[in-house]
Formats: structure tokens, sequence, C-alpha cells
């Protein structure tokens, strides 16, 4: 049903803009490079699953798991030729072979072509280090009775997928993998929307807003203009997204349906019409106006326009984030002399400093587990992006790359996506929370900058 | 207008006369062509040097006109060539450097109250970009300001941030960063 939810949503999008992907596949050049972390992570097989079929497999399924696994920066799958054997279902593994090897788990599983454009995809995840415990022979009591209990299977599924849903179920299978052996949702299955700016003197539309799968996949242009677009946001449930667009000669808020490409401009104040955030209800649109003499926070009321104000004093207010439960917004302000990041009441007004440590703290946002929030921290000059623990107040630096800028948090809480600049070029990057890991996305045809992670998708 | 009349014929009446007087005389017809004939000369006459008057004076005040569009151009060519103001790092406060530039736009726009100008503020691709365009507003406004006590109208001034969006010297050298920290005085 969800998978389904979500191939009618790509076939939709793929429609409203088959020119732009095919030329926007020449590009896309997948390679995340991973500069640091792959040593803390766990090794797991992921062994390449069997295939029954006569036509050609549109994607490499396996292959975009050990990918995903890779990048969560937690696995670290092993290559083929280090695999002492390829079984495809869990009676043909030789549990004693992974385990000499040092592997703990092993994805493995098969492929039967149907014909007509459909796949039956089977897999088990197994545990070998239990399955060598029981032999793969536990037995618990049902019902009064011994029965063969495989508990070493942590996972097994079977699913009849079509020819244009491969990606999207290898990150399914990703997720599930992920989900089982960390406790915690994965984001496989999620997009980033970023901004792209090409060539200012020679392309006529240099300034572009894209979205794209997480990993970078499927990269579809969104809209195309001759002067800037700034700050995507999307809306809780994934379908739009709020941005800044200069289209006018001036700033004005726009929200788009991403799949049906409806517009429709939510603001067109004089001065300063910034930093839109959808609230976590999606029926209020945070934002900054100077229609007032400078920037101040605003809530939109979504459906009836109306907007109430939240700020009210003569510094620079501006970058509001939603705390998890709605109630609160956090935001930068320079009220104290330099940017910091406070914390506004929205029933009481009541706000409160929350950073102190560095020159300056900006760009905030609250991980989901409301633990911490991640900002751009400037220290000595330097501009990187840090985390500070709600509760203990400590800040530490996670980034050693240049003039970072716009992080954005995966919606399960494992890996921050943002803005730095590699080589003279601005390019998007990843770093995960306890900074342990971190990869650089590849470098596109002009600067890339402004990512925003998207919610869950299923 | 009697009295004009009255001149008119007493010139006419004179030759007459003069005539008259050495000749057998012309008849009554002749004479009354002949009257009409030197009417319609000094009339046309007229009418002929007032319109060469008037063509004159066009033309001088063609000529002039163009002298001052021509000057006006030039003027504001000259100021489009100093429409730039930088600014230090994380500062909004207009450099007495820039005074003297921005006065001369002042005077251009208080003697050309239907020009109007839109005042870009924009900064180094430091710091965040919403942030940056918070920045990049309050230069905009202090270069603003400056030209509002100067004496231009507030309905000829409005103003712009683009933040880092559009830098003018890519790259992030202490240079480019410098060049970038702007304030842009665009005419319309």
């Amino acid at each position: 049903m969800k998978l389904a939810r979500w191939c009618r949503l790509t076939t939709l999008l793929s429609v409203a803009a088959v020119s732009i992907v095919i030329s926007a596949a020449s590009h896309a050049k997948l390679e995340i490079v991973i500069t640091e972390g792959v040593n803390s992570a766990k090794p797991i097989a992921i062994v390449p699953f069997k295939y029954e079929g006569q036509s050609s497999l549109p994607e490499n399924l396996t292959e975009i798991v050990a990918n995903d696994l890779r990048r969560s920066g937690k696995f670290n799958p092993i290559a083929f030729n280090q695999m002492p054997q390829f079984p495809s279902v869990d009676s043909e593994i030789d549990y004693k072979a992974w385990q000499t090897k040092g592997i703990d788990t092993v994805l493995v599983g098969s492929i039967v072509d149907m014909t007509g454009g459909q796949f039956q995809v089977s897999f088990e995840l197994v545990d070998v280090l239990r399955a060598q415990v029981t032999g793969g022979q536990s037995k618990a009591l049902q019902n009064g009775q011994l029965v063969m209990s495989p508990d070493h299977i942590v996972e097994s599924r079977e699913k009849i997928i079509r020819t244009e849903d491969f990606r999207q179920y290898g990150h399914i299978i990703s997720d599930i993998v992920y989900e089982q052996l960390t406790g915690e949702k994965g984001a496989f299955l999620t997009r980033i929307a970023y901004v792209i700016v090409r060539d200012r003197e020679n392309d006529p539309l240099p300034f572009q807003l894209v979205i794209a799968d997480y990993d970078g996949a499927n990269e579809t242009r969104l809209l195309s203009s001759p002067e800037p677009l700034m700050s995507p946001n999307w809306s809780p449930d994934g379908n739009k997204l709020a941005y800044v667009s200069f289209e006018n000669k001036r700033s004005q808020i726009y929200i788009q349906d991403i799949y049906t490409t409806r517009r429709t401009r939510m603001t067109d104040f004089p001065g300063i019409n910034g930093a839109p955030a959808f609230s976590p209800d999606g029926k209020s649109l945070a934002m900054v106006l100077s229609k007032d003499g400078n920037p101040e926070l605003y809530v939109m009321d979504i459906q009836s326009r109306q907007l109430r104000r939240i700020t009210r004093n003569r510094a620079i207010d501006t970058e509001p984030s939603w705390t998890p439960d709605g109630k609160s917004l956090i935001f930068t302000s320079d009220r104290g002399g330099k940017p910091q990041i406070y914390r506004v009441n929205l029933a009481s007004g009541g706000t409160k400093r929350i950073t102190f440590d560095g020159e300056m703290n900006l760009g905030a946002t609250i991980a989901p587990d409301n633990s911490k929030i991640v900002v751009v921290n400037r220290t000595d000059g330097n501009y990187h992006i840090a985390t500070q623990d709600l509760t203990s107040g400590d800040m530490m630096v996670l980034t050693r790359t240049y003039l970072d800028e716009s992080p954005s948090i995966a919606p399960n809480g494992s890996m921050i996506i943002y803005s730095t600049l590699h080589e003279g070029k601005q390019v998007l990057s990843l770093v995960s929370l306890d900074g342990r890991f971190k990869a650089r996305l590849p470098v596109a045809d002009g600067q890339v900058k402004s990512p925003s992670w998207s919610p869950f998708l299923l | 207008m009697l009295q004009t009349k009255a001149i008119k014929s007493l010139i006419i009446a004179l030759p007459v006369v003069t005539l008259m007087a050495c000749s057998s005389g012309p008849s009554d017809a002749e004479l009354e062509a002949e009257r009409n004939r030197a009417a319609q000369e000094a009339s046309q006459q007229a009418e002929e040097s007032r319109a060469a008057e008037q063509a004159r004076v066009k033309a001088e005040s063609a000529n002039q006109m163009q002298a001052a569009k021509d000057m006006m151009k030039k003027e504001r060519e000259a100021l489009e060539s100093k429409q730039v103001v930088y600014f230090d790092f994380d500062r909004a406060s207009v450099k007495s450097d820039f005074h003297a530039i921005l006065d001369q736009h002042a005077a251009y726009l208080s003697k050309n109250p239907n020009q109007k100008v839109v005042i870009e503020g924009h900064c180094d691709s430091r710091g965040t970009p919403e942030y940056n365009i918070a920045l990049g507003e309050t230069r905009a406004q202090s270069v603003e300001t400056y030209l509002l006590n100067a004496g231009v109208s507030s309905s000829q001034i409005s103003v712009v941030s683009y933040g880092e969006e559009k830098p003018a010297v890519m790259g992030s050298s202490e240079y480019a960063f410098a060049q970038n920290r702007r304030g842009v005085i665009v005419y319309q």
C-alpha cells in the first residue's frame, strides 16, 4: 500500500518533468565521497540477490541497499570479494564462515522475473551470531508445544514490484534493515530540496530550485528563475515547498506543490519576505517580514493568511524554526550585539537566549527528539556546524569544512545536510549528529546551496 | 481699431496723391488694385518675418534643451559609474569615504525629483543566507537614510536586499569578501 503511494507520486513527478529529468540525468553523478567515519561503522554483508529471469534488471538492488547503509555512517558493507559464499536464503548460509570473517549480520535474497515488468523480491536478514548459538534450530513453546522458532531470522519479506519501483524498493529494504539493527527509523526514502546557481553570466535562468532523492538520484528541477531563489522548506506531508523568490525584483514567499507544480504567492510586503518555515501541523508558516521597519518574526495562518507578529524590537530577528511541539520558535537575533539563538514561547511571548558559546550562532533547528539544536557556530572567525545539548548546554563543533551554512536535519535525527565551500565551489555535505561520519555529495554544475531535508515520505 | 484703420488709409492715400500730381493718372480701378497689392505685400512680409523670428527662437530653445539633456545624461552616467559603496564586515554604517559620492547622488536626485533609484544591499558569503538578507537590508537602509538626510524625497528611493545571493566577485578571498559587502544605487 505504502509503496504504491510512493510510486504513484514518483510517476506523477516524472510525468511533470520528463524532459528535465533527462537533461538533468547527464549531470547527476552519484558518487558520494565519505571523508570520515568508516572505521567506527559496523561490518555487515549485503549478499548480491540471486536472479532468475530473462529480462535485464533495471537497477542493482543490493548496491542501492549497500550504499544506503554505508552512507548512514553506522554500517560498513563488506566487498563482494571478501564474501566466503553467495547464499540466497537462510538455509544456504554457512554461519561459521561469516562469523570467522567478523560478520554478525547477513542480508540474503532473490529476485524472480514474473514477466510483464513484474518482479518478485524476497529477502531475509539473518543474525549469524544468534544462528551460531542455536544452529539455526532454536525451538520455542507455542500453545504448550515445542515448535521450530527461527529467531535468528530478524526479518523476512516477499513482495512483487514493478520495473520502475526498484530504486524505491531498495531504499525500503535499507529502511527495514536499518530500523531492525539500530532501533531507529531509517531515512533512506526521503528527499532533499536545494538551490543550484548556474553560470550567472551566460545562463538566462541561472537560479534553480531542485529536488532529488536523499542520495542525489532523480534530480528534478521545480523552478528556474533569472533572479535568486532562497530558503526552500518542506511541508510536513512532503507534498509542498515554501521558498523565497526574487523573480519580481523583490523578495516574495511562495508555496509550490511539487507534484502539480501549482504555485501560490503567500506574501508581497515591502522589504524582506523571508525564511518561511511550515509549522509541525502544516497549518501555519513562520516567516520574517521587515514591513514594519526591521526584520521581525511573524506566523501566518496559511488558510486565512492572517498574520501574527511574534517579535518586537530594533534588532535583526530571523531564521525561525519550530520546536517539535509547535508551541515555540527558535530564531537568530542580534539583540545582544552579535547574532545568537533565542527561543520564544508563542503563547506567552516569553523569550530566552539559548546559545552563549562562540562569537556568533545562527540558523538553528531542533533535532526531532528535542534533545539538541543544530547551529552554524562562528569561533575564531570560522563558520562550522555544531550541536548544543538542550539539557547540559554543551556545544560540540561537528565539521572542519569551510564556510558551512544552512544545516538541515534528516527526519530520523541521524544526519545533517549542509552547504559548504569545497575547492572554491559551494557543495552539499553530510555529517552525522555525533560528528563521527562525514561525506561530500557529488559536485554539481554550479553552486549548490540551501539544502532542506524532507520529512518521512512513507 | 478705428484709429488704426484711419492711419492705414492715410498711408495708402499719400503715394496716390503724389502719383496724381505728376502724371495723367491711373484709373480708379488701377488704384484700387495697387492698394490691394501693397497691402497684401506688407502683411505677407510681416507674416514672413514673424515666422522667421519664430523659427529662430524655436530652434534655439530646442538646442538648449538637448544640451541640458546631454549634460544630465553625462552627470547621471558619471554617477552610475560611482554607484557602489562598500561596508566593513558585519557592519552597516556608511563609511565617511563614501559621503562625497553619496552627496553627488543626492544633489542629482534633488534636482530631478522624477528620477527613481533602487538601493540594493549585498553581503559577503560568511554567515547564513537569511541573516545576510537582514544585514543587506540594514546596509541598503543606511544608504537610503544618508540620501534622505541630504534632501532626497523618500518617494524616489526603494530598497531591496539580496544578501549573499548576488556576489560581485566569486570566491572566498578577502578581496572578494570586501567587493561583495556593498550597497548599489541603481537608477531606474
